[in-house]
């Protein structure tokens, strides 16, 4: 169902390179689980609500107060690429 | 030493209270035989017993726990069993940790999970399988296998993982041990890595139904870091019901039938529950969940497509691995995604971006957000004439390491009687039944959102009719593989 260029697609959308076995291994095991998953649109769903969240909450709002924030030297501890107080990338707009 | 192990958590912290034991020497036992794991459910294990200045006062008086490896935890490895995430130490330290730290239950150690928690095996985890304790040839259930592994094998007195379609529950059937899953929104999600956020719930896995009791009382709550978290209305009662007098259990034979793919031997077991239940006073009456065979599906959609912009975070630029992709940043993105998360991941993210993206959207993504509609109607129907639905777990009890692993549809079948609770958002318990081929069974009871108290003394009653021996593979007789 599935087929090769749609798993490619796919894959650059959420930013994933698949090697050539990955693409074809893909394909095939998504439509396997597409073919099940397949069965609840023969469900009469007319007129029924989507739940997006069983929670029956909205707008939940916390007072507007500042807090302390971590500090950035703690944030940036963790970075592959910590660069002049940032976060260090390459360039989006090489190629 | 071995009597501290014998001890529940409950019953080692009364002795604690009672000054009979030290709660660091308690750490201590346990601390040593988390650091001897040979089931490797341990991902980190605390280096020592921590200050017990004042934990006697403590409600959960210094008896340690032991916690699924996606709950953040400042200074401590949180890698959610990816390597994209290896070595990861987060400046900030998730809420119910700290409620359980702040009720008087230090950190034991990590426990290794599928990794980002998607797995019914443990073998996803980018930190190697689980070993099962009762038998080592066989997976502990996940993705919270390695916390299930560890409080069956008597690593820890107790332990918290997070179930999103089943993932306490079915560990805790296959490992012989409770598994709570709490209604969504009892407990915070603040510091949980991300799975499928308007499904990943946290709750206890323990040895026995009060240890569920002691330690959910002390994680509910609402908190200004999780907007979708609740007040839980009233205290968590410690469960004493010693029948079932009154109580109407329905059986749903949507779940139960010939599409459940129940083994018999778990079949066998889930009936002389019924039996049980029904000696205890309880009224048994099959129902109707029309929906929740469809359930698995709709999840199959939710979750990966919930999954797909939670893992989106994971971008090589504010911490976990970066693999160097110089000529430009999506090059970067795509080579630190290939190479850190592993097939089950991809598989997800590929699921949930196909069914988010373009054209698609309405087809699968919506049709799955209207079955979930259904079934929780379904479910809320069958609460008008039943206190609670009760099921086996899982369809199975532990299978051999690698038997499913090359199979994504047959794995995620094993979730096919836990995720219609998870997609409703109500409470489910797993308490032991009692052994098929030497393997553990569980029972599931589910009831209406917040009934936890009901439900952990129903499941208590039981669980003292069952008599449910976990000890073999404390005392390390499941090492020895038949």
């Amino acid at each position: 169902m599935l087929d090769k260029a749609q798993v490619l697609h796919v894959a650059r959308l959420a930013r994933l390179e698949l090697s050539d076995a990955d693409v074809e291994r893909m394909a095939s095991e998504l439509s396997h689980v597409l073919d099940h998953i397949e069965k609840i649109r023969e469900l009469d769903l007319e007129g029924v609500p989507p739940t997006s969240h069983v929670v029956d909450v909205v707008n939940v709002l916390r007072a507007d107060e500042p807090t302390p924030s971590l500090p950035r030297e703690v944030i940036l501890a963790a970075a592959p690429e910590p660069l002049n107080d940032g976060f260090g990338v390459p360039s989006p707009g090489a190629q | 030493m071995s009597d501290l192990i014998d001890l529940t958590a409950a019953q080692a912290a009364e002795r604690i209270g009672a000054g009979e034991i030290d709660s660091a020497e308690l750490f201590e036992a346990y601390r040593a035989r988390a650091a001897a794991d040979e089931l490797n459910a341990f991902t980190w294990v605390a280096g020592g017993a921590p200050e017990s200045n004042g934990r006697a006062a403590q409600p959960l008086k210094g008896v340690p726990i032991a916690v699924k490896d996606l709950f953040c935890t400042q200074g401590v490895p949180s890698q959610s069993g990816s390597k994209i995430l290896e070595g990861y130490r987060p400046p900030y330290t998730a809420t119910v940790i700290q409620k359980l730290a702040d009720a008087g239950a230090p950190l034991l150690g990590k426990t290794n999970q599928d990794e980002f928690a998607m797995g019914s095996s443990n073998e996803n985890s980018g930190f190697g399988p689980v070993l099962n304790p009762w038998d080592r040839r066989r997976v502990p259930g996940g993705s919270s296998g390695g916390s299930a592994a560890a409080v069956a094998a008597g690593l820890a007195p107790w332990a918290i993982g997070t179930d999103t379609g089943g993932s306490i529950r079915q560990p805790a059937a296959l490992c012989g041990i409770v598994g709570l899953k709490p209604t969504y929104g009892a407990c915070s999600r603040y510091g949980m890595i991300a799975f499928a956020s308007s499904l990943d719930q946290a709750g206890p896995l323990t040895r026995d139904v009060t240890d569920a009791a002691s330690l959910f009382r002390h994680m509910v709550g609402q908190d200004p870091h999780d907007s979708t978290s609740l007040e839980y209305p009233g205290p968590v009662e410690l469960p004493s019901a010693e029948d079932l007098k009154g109580i109407r259990l329905g059986v749903p034979e949507d779940l139960t039938g010939a599409e459940g793919g129940i083994e018999p031997g778990v079949m066998d077991s889930f009936k002389q529950t019924l039996a049980l239940a029904e000696r205890l006073g309880a009224s048994i009456e099959p129902c109707r969940l029309p929906h929740a065979p469809h359930a698995l599906s709709a999840y199959y959609l939710i979750a990966p497509a919930e999954a797909s912009a939670n893992l989106a975070r994971f971008d090589a630029v504010r911490y976990g691995l970066r693999v160097a992709g110089d000529e430009d940043l999506t090059t970067m993105y795509s080579r630190t995604r290939e190479e850190g998360f592993g097939a089950e991941v991809k598989r997800r993210i590929m699921l949930g971006t196909y069914a988010l993206s373009s054209g698609y959207y309405d087809a699968y993504y919506g049709t799955a957000q209207k079955v979930r509609t259904r079934i929780s109607d379904d479910f809320r129907a069958a609460f008008e004439r039943f206190d609670f639905i009760v099921t086996p777990t899982s369809p199975c009890t532990a299978f051999e390491l690698g038997s499913k692993i090359d199979d994504p549809l047959a794995m995620y079948l094993n979730d096919f009687l836990a995720v219609p609770m998870s997609l409703a958002g109500i409470p489910a318990i797993s308490i032991p039944s009692g052994l098929s081929d030497g393997l553990p069974v569980g029972f599931q009871l589910a009831g209406p959102a917040f009934s936890e108290s009901r439900l952990i003394d129903a499941a208590y009653a039981l669980e003292r009719a069952i008599e449910f021996d976990g000890s073999r593979p404390i005392t390390g007789a499941g090492g020895d593989a038949p």
